[in-house]
């Protein structure tokens, strides 16, 4: 070996090989390098909100009855009056939308139960959005039991696949970390629907909650949430006044063909069922909710806390006979 | 007729199609097995497909719990078919049926310095170490004679869809939902353009939605990769050496009418045979044919080149044996060693308790000792759990039970309207229960449940981390995800001052053991983190009436 002498070409090859690796990583690592300590960047993001509303909609409220049992009132029926008394669908929904439509499927439970929104009314909205030339319609919910057994035994999927939307069961990897500016909720975990949606239906039941005693029309957003909800709970009142602030529905109908009175949000039992055969509709979600609190559980206003704390952020009135009524019976 | 080594290439791709349709029959079943589809019409999801085929055509799965029960539970009849079979044609099962059979021959076929030329025929020449099998299936035996299946360990239906389920599987959908995520969020700046189409395909190949996580996946994948790795150093080390499986079929297939025929004379020592044997079963003339190790995968055959081998029915046998070698001694040691290994595992469980208080089992699951006697630790139950509840245990059952279910109420509850584990459960340890037998929600139309409810444990709360108690804030999670009617908890109000002195109205709840089912739904929406406020533990299920808390529980015996 020794004495040997490497060529010329050897040593270009190798020694530039050596160079060009080291080069590499000097380079390398001074694009990595943090000099700083890791800079914390998860809170102050700017932060969204969806405002989905119809502008300079004068609010109105539309109260609608089916007689009895005997009559010819069924849900679809009442929920197409409504719409009708509202000023139509074409009214809310223009052709070519993106619309997301958000039933209340939070349990395996069957209709007659009235612990999900009526397949009916959902089935109705859809026929009605397709009418008016939506482009894409979409229902779904963040469900809190097995996704599939609540879409299924709530008849929401059958009825609304028939009327020709389209039926999503929350993905794991569509919910978006996004920072939705309220009072106490910052940083949530939404489901990309609703930062995509060009106009969004909020379609709750009325039902007893043993929290906020009842559950309507800003406590359905809890179902646009993922991550860990249930630490709502320890300040509800505000978290929902801060979803309501979130996303401001184009339009809010509340089912109360059958109203759950005890045992919610869950029930079960047909002793805790009410047939009240009634739907209320309208484009101002704090009105609604006072309303319906009002109406199919007697509770004041000071009862429902959230309702006040949505009020005096103007996201509308707490003062439901204010607005212009429309009843109507079929 | 072509000649007859054409014929013998027609027999060996039939077999390759067959290993093939199998293979994908398993994976087809294997996806089948949960509903996370939307396709069904019906209200109550069913599981349509027979997805327990492969564990109910298993001799094994039925013989063994045959021995430990004194009945063939379900399709278990099903066995008799390669039971039947194998007593005349021998272990067809192994060389055109068995998926992990399949995937060694696979994995065995990859070409490498050490499995090619002289040191692949030499190891493919009958080795006595293929006689461990039979010890082991003898103590596998052993073990059923003293009621407990401990075979679903090793055995290579319940092995094979163990491993898919609970680790190729999960770690499948880890990959593709974290590749589907990525298309739906990432920013590539011009390059967003691309994201759509990539998310179309990456949704298409999702297989769930939802992220499935088990318990133990590293342990299970220890075992399995084991078993795949060993290919690369013996062919098929696992079917020769090692499967339970393989030595029953083997000890069967010494009646078989169907065999190998040599003919020395027209031999001429090539060794193709032996080169490309499955088995390790000495196919060349001039050596001995060991009968009950051959998997009848047509390889020999279809290499000879010289009709010096051919497969006929009632052949001449001066070259074989069908002798599996193993001494009575042998025989006797490893049975007794099956035998005597459950009790001194069952020595260290107490009856009278579960080795651990969280050792929650699914809904209709046998009485514990009746349950070990049938769960051959398939998985399939955990597979099909829509709320990933059930989950495979390390020491909660003890020793005997290793990787059998166990409700994880952190990870998921017991979905109150789902009876699924019992459907699919092959052997009925968990005994096949429907949704008004476990009765946890009224049914349609009724006020209340009429029959009593199968309970699977009883909920606690840890008032040092529950909020209402330890915090003075609000909460009642647990209270709104109840399932029972009327709600297993309740609360009352109590006023309570907090650090700044003032007074609250709280909520605080409380469970009534009268009521509680033990799904765990209260755990798995508590919003306490880590260790939960609202706990589960297995007793007060009906399953051991020694496990009752309350003394009027009598009256539901």
């Amino acid at each position: 070996m020794d004495g040997q002498q490497i060529d010329r070409r050897t040593f270009l090859e190798r020694g530039g090989k050596a160079a060009g690796f080291a080069a590499a990583a000097l380079v390398g690592g001074a694009l990595l390098h943090e000099p700083e300590r890791h800079p914390f960047r998860a809170l102050d993001d700017a932060s969204i909100r969806r405002d989905l509303r119809i502008p300079d909609l004068a609010p109105m409220l539309v109260v609608a009855r089916a007689a009895d049992a005997a009559g010819s009132g069924t849900p679809a029926r009442l929920t197409a009056a409504a719409l009708e008394a509202l000023g139509g669908i074409s009214t809310f929904v223009s052709r070519g939308d993106f619309v997301v439509i958000k039933p209340n499927v939070g349990w395996d439970r069957r209709p007659e139960q009235a612990a999900n929104t009526n397949p009916d009314v959902v089935a109705e909205v859809v026929r009605q959005c397709r009418a008016a030339g939506a482009a894409r319609i979409l229902v779904t919910d963040i469900t809190c039991n097995d996704a599939t057994r609540c879409f299924h035994r709530s008849g929401i999927a059958a009825a609304a696949r028939e009327a020709g939307a389209e039926v999503q069961l929350a993905q794991e990897a569509r919910f978006r970390d996004v920072n939705i500016g309220g009072a106490m909720l910052g940083r949530q975990s939404v489901y990309d629907a609703y930062l995509e949606a060009d106009k969004f239906i909020n379609l709750p039941i009325a039902k007893h909650h043993s929290l906020t005693r009842v559950t309507l029309g800003m406590k359905n957003l809890y179902g646009i949430l993922g991550g860990n909800r249930s630490r709502l709970h320890q300040d509800i009142h505000n978290s929902l006044a801060d979803l309501a602030h979130f996303v401001r529905p184009t339009l809010v109908l509340l089912d109360a063909w059958r109203v759950l009175l005890r045992n919610g949000p869950q029930g079960g039992s047909l002793a805790d069922v009410e047939e009240r055969r009634m739907l209320v509709a309208g484009t101002d979600p704090v009105a609604l909710d006072a309303f319906g609190g009002a109406e199919f559980f007697g509770l004041t206003v000071e009862e429902m806390p959230w309702i006040g704390l949505a009020e005096a952020r103007g996201l509308g009135t707490s003062d439901h006979a204010s607005l212009r009524r429309e009843e109507i019976t079929i | 007729m072509g000649t007859p080594q054409r014929r013998w290439t027609r027999w060996r791709n039939a077999r390759r199609i067959s290993q093939g349709a199998f293979l994908l029959l398993f994976l087809y079943l294997l996806l089948r097995t949960n509903i996370d589809a939307l396709d069904t019409p019906d209200a109550i999801p069913r599981i349509s497909a027979p997805v327990d085929f492969f564990l109910e055509i298993d001799p094994l799965v039925a013989i063994t719990t045959a021995l430990t029960t004194h009945t063939l539970y379900r399709d278990l009849i099903l066995a008799l078919i390669v039971i039947v079979g194998t007593l005349f044609l021998g272990r067809f099962f192994c060389g055109w049926v068995c998926p992990m059979g399949t995937i060694n021959h696979m994995i065995a076929a990859l070409r490498s310095a050490r499995m090619r030329g002289r040191r692949r025929m030499e190891q493919n020449s009958w080795q006595p170490w293929q006689r461990w099998k039979y010890g082991i299936l003898a103590a596998m035996l052993g073990a059923a004679l003293f009621g407990s299946a401990q075979i679903g360990l090793l055995d290579p239906m319940a092995l094979l869809t163990r491993s898919m389920a609970l680790v190729v599987l999960p770690a499948y959908n880890v990959l593709t939902q974290d590749f589907y995520m990525w298309s739906l969020h990432a920013t590539l700046g011009p390059a967003d353009i691309i994201l759509t189409p990539i998310s179309w395909v990456t949704h298409a190949i999702l297989i769930r939605a939802e992220r499935v996580v088990f318990d133990q996946t590293f342990v299970i994948l220890l075992m399995f990769a084991g078993i795949l790795i060993g290919n690369r150093f013996i062919t098929r080390f696992w079917c020769r050496g090692l499967c339970p499986l393989g030595a029953l079929l083997g000890v069967l297939a010494k009646t078989s009418i169907l065999g190998l025929e040599k003919r020395p004379s027209l031999c001429t020592d090539c060794n193709l045979c032996t080169l490309h044997c499955q088995g390790g079963d000495n196919p060349k003339p001039g050596d001995t044919w060991h009968q009950t190790e051959c998997h009848l995968c047509m390889n020999c055959v279809a290499s000879c080149r010289d009709a010096g081998i051919a497969f006929t029915f009632f052949p001449k046998t001066e070259e074989t044996t069908r002798a599996v070698n193993l001494t009575r001694r042998a025989v006797l040691t490893s049975t007794g060693a099956g035998l005597l290994a459950i009790p001194v595992l069952r020595a260290a469980v107490d009856p009278r308790r579960a080795p651990d208080p969280a050792l929650v089992r699914p809904p209709g699951s046998l009485p514990e000792t009746e349950f070990l006697a049938r769960c051959i630790r398939c998985g399939e139950c955990m597979n099909v759990c829509p709320n990933n509840a059930l989950h495979p245990t390390l020491t909660q059952a003890g020793a005997e039970g290793l990787w059998t279910p166990m409700l994880m109420p952190r990870i998921g509850y017991c979905e109150p309207t789902c009876v699924l584990c019992s459907q699919v459960c092959p052997t009925g340890a968990i005994d096949e229960i429907t949704e008004a037998e476990k009765a946890w929600v009224p049914e349609v139309g009724t006020e209340r449940t009429t029959a009593p409810p199968i309970r699977i444990g009883t909920a606690f709360y840890d008032t040092g981390r529950c909020l209402p108690y330890a915090m003075a804030k609000e909460c009642i999670v647990c209270e709104e995800w109840c399932p029972t009617t009327p709600k297993a908890i309740y609360f009352e109000e109590v006023e309570v001052r907090d650090r700044e002195e003032n007074y609250l109205y709280l909520k605080r709840p409380h469970v009534d053991p009268a009521l509680c089912v033990g799904c765990g739904a209260c755990t798995y929406a508590c919003p306490v983190k880590g260790a939960p406020a609202i706990y589960i533990t297995a007793v007060g299920e009906t399953r051991h009436p020694h496990h009752r808390i309350l003394l009027t529980d009598a009256a539901h015996d």
